[in-house]
């Protein structure tokens, strides 16, 4: 699992944000359009690209996606 | 008047699914206190144990099965007498965002909330294990009859073929004077949430859309199933009992 492409996945979920103001130190809740339907987005992208089960407080407790990237990485 | 009870389940024979948590749990435990005989059944041997030892009386019977499995329902239907009641609790949840919801994932939520008991509901009445004057319940959900929620469209899916299911097996079911009836519960707190996909802070947040303030209790369901079950309800079939704290009002 590579860094850069988890950044991809998850930009791939937003749809007013463009993927080239997405990086590794984004603190994606501070994003307009961040709402609970996206974090359940997210939740569903690592499951089906990383077989990982994130739940709700692992998003709420990560700020930059790098912070979440390290989370999933851990459940690996 | 005091042993007056219409609402009384004595001398009944009640299956119900799903028993080994939340809203089957209670409803076995509930169904066991108004006098009812219970078969309950579910996947897990201990969890079921515990709701046999939190039933009153004696006689009741317990049978490990996975319902979505043929053979388990196979194996339901050679321990059962004939039923005057049957109640459908197990059903799963399965959040995704439309992107997400494969026709995979579909199919699976499919065959625990729809299939599966569709398909008990078929074989019990094929092998003659309906009573005369039974009464069949399916446990619904306002998700997919009268709202839905984020990433909720398999889920609901599920739930809204369930209401559909009800009116027109309880037309082919009336003349055996079966009937057949849903509930559709708001949330209830049980262990359906457990794998923490929604955060405890979000399912604080959903609570304050409900009037009454508060999500449901199993017991709360339970015992609006429980009216089904009973002669109380004789003359109500194909119908929908809504048990949300008021929360389809807004």
């Amino acid at each position: 699992m590579e860094l850069n492409e988890f950044v991809e996945n998850f930009a791939d979920q937003l749809e007013d944000t463009d993927a080239s103001e997405i990086s590794a130190s984004t603190v994606f809740k501070e994003l307009e359009e961040w709402s609970s339907l996206l974090a359940l987005s997210v939740i569903a992208m690592v499951d089906e690209e990383y077989d990982v089960a994130l739940k709700g407080d692992d998003i709420r407790t990560a700020n930059t996606i790098e912070d979440l990237y390290d989370t999933v990485k851990s459940k690996l | 008047m005091i042993d007056y009870n219409p609402f009384s389940l004595q001398g009944k024979t009640v299956l119900v699914t799903g028993a080994s948590s939340g809203i089957g749990r209670a409803t076995a435990i509930e169904c066991s206190r108004l006098g009812a005989n219970l078969v309950i059944t579910g996947r897990d041997q201990n969890r079921l144990e515990e709701t046999l030892k939190a039933m009153d009386g004696d006689g009741h019977s317990l049978v490990v099965a996975d319902l979505s499995q043929s053979e388990s329902v196979d194996a339901l239907l050679s321990a059962t007498d004939v039923l005057d009641g049957v109640v459908h609790c197990a059903g799963i949840n399965q959040l995704a965002p439309i992107n997400f919801a494969t026709p995979d994932k579909i199919r699976s939520v499919m065959d625990v909330n729809f299939f599966a008991p569709y398909e008990l509901t078929r074989m019990l009445n094929k092998k003659k294990r309906l009573a005369k004057g039974a009464s069949v319940v399916f446990i619904s959900s306002v998700s997919g009859v009268y709202v839905s929620a984020p990433a909720s469209s398999i889920y609901s899916a599920t739930k809204g073929a369930l209401n559909g299911a009800v009116k027109g097996m309880a037309l082919d079911l009336a003349p055996k004077g079966i009937r057949v009836n849903s509930v559709t519960p708001g949330v209830i707190e049980t262990n359906i949430f457990d794998a923490g996909t929604v955060s405890a802070e979000q399912l604080e947040e959903n609570k304050k859309q409900y009037p009454l303030g508060r999500f449901g209790q199993p017991r709360e369901v339970a015992l609006g199933v429980a009216y089904l079950l009973s002669d109380a309800s004789q003359w109500v079939t194909g119908s929908n009992l809504k048990i949300d704290g008021g929360l389809t009002l807004l």
